[in-house]
């Protein structure tokens, strides 16, 4: 049709909230279909999911075997991917069943496999493929999208945010929601880009964008543990939406009391 | 034309739909000989990775199943809990968890409008080629479709996956000057609104008239949402506790979504079941903009789905300005509450139909047995019945183009939410 940038949207396991950074964009979106061409959108209408493009976003983890196939397809025909969200960037939520205790759960899972194709593992893109940038949070922000996608067309490296909530809360003058009421908050040891929003509201960050650059995890399960949370406690709140991002696991792990015996 | 010849329509990929989904008819000496809804979307297990987790993260939690509407899984999941612990959360949060019901409704419903179901009655592949021809119609769908997405910002920070819903109620309360700058925007939407249910009352919409069983909420003395019984038009009228005994959810081997039926019959959830069974609950303007297009709801014809929409649309702006105009700042935005063992269940109307939950909790308030029914599922058997039956009337004599076509418009009817649906494969298979 024209010089524009050639760009897909995949889905992969999720829960499509990701892809509404494009859908939710109401007139901009318009505005971005002007300088982009979508090849390949199956929400929002296009299928080509065979098409060269230059930009991927992929959404969701990989959870089957055509999924594991799909990806590389995916990886061959494009020239930069990027990942959207908790799912594609750590395995979100849904790798919660990578932990389902000795394998019992995940064989009834499989009690009748000609129905269900399904891998025993949930993972990340990029324990498949070389991913080029990956988002995260759960969901991305259109922000997020947009300025990743504005950098690409620049030819820049888009800058993404490592910094803490904690930080984000200061630059918003939030009052410390476990300094001053005693919340158990995971914002110590998340990367911002949300806005910092759970503590705007009151309450607990619960890590949905996933582990900050460095994060003192060590230190944030002692101080969860003074604030009187219970070993299990403490765990679930590492093994939730970014469980499998290593940081994460890893501490939830130690929390738990499985360290280094386990494996994702 | 070709009586006798053998056609195969494989759509692999359906588009404009939300989730992965796919297409097979085989059409033999003129019948249907098969017809799959091939649901195909990996099951993520929800229900079982709710075990073992404090009542308070499955709001949390349970958002992620949908990114288009997570607010319908925090409702179902909080009024089921709250109503194990036997907390009452009063009329503050009532009215606000309607208002933020009202903003999902309008997100999702403009968002399907527009962007996936209007091209196929305009005769385009997407939204984006139809708004150079439409651009009004598109530019109005997709403002609606804004302020949706921000009454859920001002209740949840967020429109996809919302952090301020607590059982009990709310995180925090909205300011009164965001709360007014923002009804001000939302009257001012009220004939964009308005207009949009003449727009698609519009629309070349085609006549199929089907016999199908509505289901949906009903209250005494509102358009359901969050609460009431659940009603069917062939006289069903049971509590919601007693889902159980009159639905059957069952596993066919083309689908990683359960099927599920009512006295083993097919049935349809969603907008125009909504609308058929609780018409006499709109107030004056709304039912006079449904006289106006001159369409006889109840309506047995499931093209009429984009305008019962519309109309919903409509219904949830202006419930969304009427709760407004009254809203005070609380005491507090929520009730504490103190968790106890038992069996909880909630049922609230998503966008596309009924979203029944049921949790048991153990003393401390950990969840120790989830179950989510989530709408598109129910609607399985009713899509795969429609279509055997809507592609008879049209004619199987028809190209496979145009076979293709009409049987994606007729899927799209039921804006299946495929991601939705998937996630609950029952897992009581031959464990030892």
């Amino acid at each position: 049709m024209s010089g524009k940038p050639k760009v897909a949207v995949h889905k992969f396991s999720s829960c499509d909230g990701c892809q509404l950074a494009f859908l939710n964009l109401g007139e901009d979106l318009l505005r971005v279909a002007e300088r982009v061409d979508f090849v390949h959108f199956a929400e929002a209408g296009p299928v080509e999911p065979h098409a060269k493009v230059d930009i991927a976003f992929v959404e969701g983890s990989i959870s089957t075997p055509d999924e594991v196939a799909r990806i590389q397809q995916v990886r061959a025909n494009s020239r930069f991917v990027v990942t959207l969200g908790a799912c594609a960037t750590a395995g979100g939520v849904q790798a919660l069943r990578n932990l389902a205790d000795g394998g019992k759960w995940i064989a009834a899972v499989y009690a009748q496999p000609e129905y269900i194709h399904s891998l025993a593992t949930v993972t990340s893109i990029a324990s498949h493929i070389k991913v080029d940038l990956e988002l995260w949070g759960c969901p991305v922000s259109s922000r997020q999208v947009l300025g990743a996608l504005r950098a690409l067309l620049f030819g820049v490296v888009p800058v993404e945010e490592q910094d803490k909530v904690c930080m984000e809360c200061k630059r918003n003058q939030t009052v410390c929601v476990m300094v001053a009421k005693g919340i158990p908050c995971m914002g110590p040891v998340t990367r911002t880009g949300c806005g910092a929003l759970c503590p705007a509201f009151g309450r607990d960050c619960y890590a949905c964008y996933g582990p900050a650059e460095n994060p003192n995890t060590l230190g944030i399960a002692r101080r969860l543990e003074g604030l009187g949370l219970a070993p299990d406690d403490i765990a679930r709140r590492f093994l939730f939406i970014n469980n499998a991002a290593p940081a994460f696991h890893e501490a939830g792990l130690r929390a738990k009391g499985e360290a280094h015996g386990g494996k994702p | 034309m070709a009586e006798n010849r053998e056609i195969n329509i494989h759509v692999p990929v359906l588009a404009r739909v939300e989730g992965e989904g796919a297409l097979d008819i085989a059409i033999r000496d003129g019948h249907i000989a098969d017809l799959k809804l091939r649901i195909y979307e990996p099951p993520r297990l929800f229900e079982k990775f709710l075990e073992g987790r404090d009542y308070n993260e499955v709001p949390d939690m349970v958002a992620r199943i949908c990114g288009i509407c997570p607010v319908a899984y925090q409702m179902s999941a909080v009024h089921a809990l709250e109503g194990i612990f036997g907390a009452q959360p009063g009329s503050w949060v009532r009215a606000m968890r309607r208002v933020l019901y009202c903003g999902e409704w309008m997100e999702s419903h403009s968002l399907h409008i527009h962007l996936l179901a209007a091209p196929d009655f305009l005769g385009y592949d997407n939204a984006i080629a139809m708004a150079r021809d439409y651009p009004d119609e598109v530019r109005r769908g997709l403002r609606l479709q804004g302020l949706g997405n921000a009454i859920i910002r001002l209740f949840g920070g967020r429109s996809v996956h919302p952090v301020g819903v607590r059982v009990g109620g709310f995180y925090r309360a909205p300011d009164q000057q965001d709360v007014s700058a923002l009804l001000e925007k939302l009257r001012c939407a009220l004939p964009d609104a308005e207009a949009l249910v003449a727009w698609t009352a519009s629309l070349n919409l085609p006549r199929d008239d089907q016999t199908f069983t509505s289901v949906a909420l009903r209250h005494t003395d509102e358009y359901p949402m969050n609460e009431g019984r659940i009603v069917s038009s062939a006289g069903l009228d049971i509590p919601v506790a007693e889902y159980q005994h009159h639905f059957r959810e069952f596993q066919v081997p083309h689908s990683t979504a359960l099927h599920s039926l009512l006295h083993d019959q097919p049935y349809l959830v969603g907008p125009l079941a909504r609308l058929n069974l609780n018409l006499d609950k709109l107030p004056e303007q709304v039912t006079r903009a449904v006289q106006a297009t001159g369409i006889a709801f109840p309506s047995s014809n499931m093209f009429h789905s984009i305008v019962a929409r519309a109309i919903e649309v409509y219904y949830a702006l202006s419930e969304a300005v009427r709760l407004l105009e009254g809203y005070e700042y609380p005491f507090a935005p929520y009730v504490p509450v103190v968790p106890r063992a038992g069996v909880g269940y909630g049922c609230t109307e998503a966008p596309r139909g009924i979203l029944w939950h049921r949790y048991e909790t153990d003393e401390q308030g950990l969840i120790t047995s989830a179950r989510i029914v989530p709408p598109t599922s129910q609607n399985q058997a009713r899509i795969e019945e429609d279509l055997r039956r809507s592609l008879d009337a049209f004619g199987l004599a028809s190209s496979d183009e145009e076979l293709r076509r009409r049987a994606e418009t007729v899927i799209r009817n039921y804006d299946p939410c495929i991601s939705c649906a998937t996630h609950f494969l029952k897992l009581a298979v031959s464990r030892p």
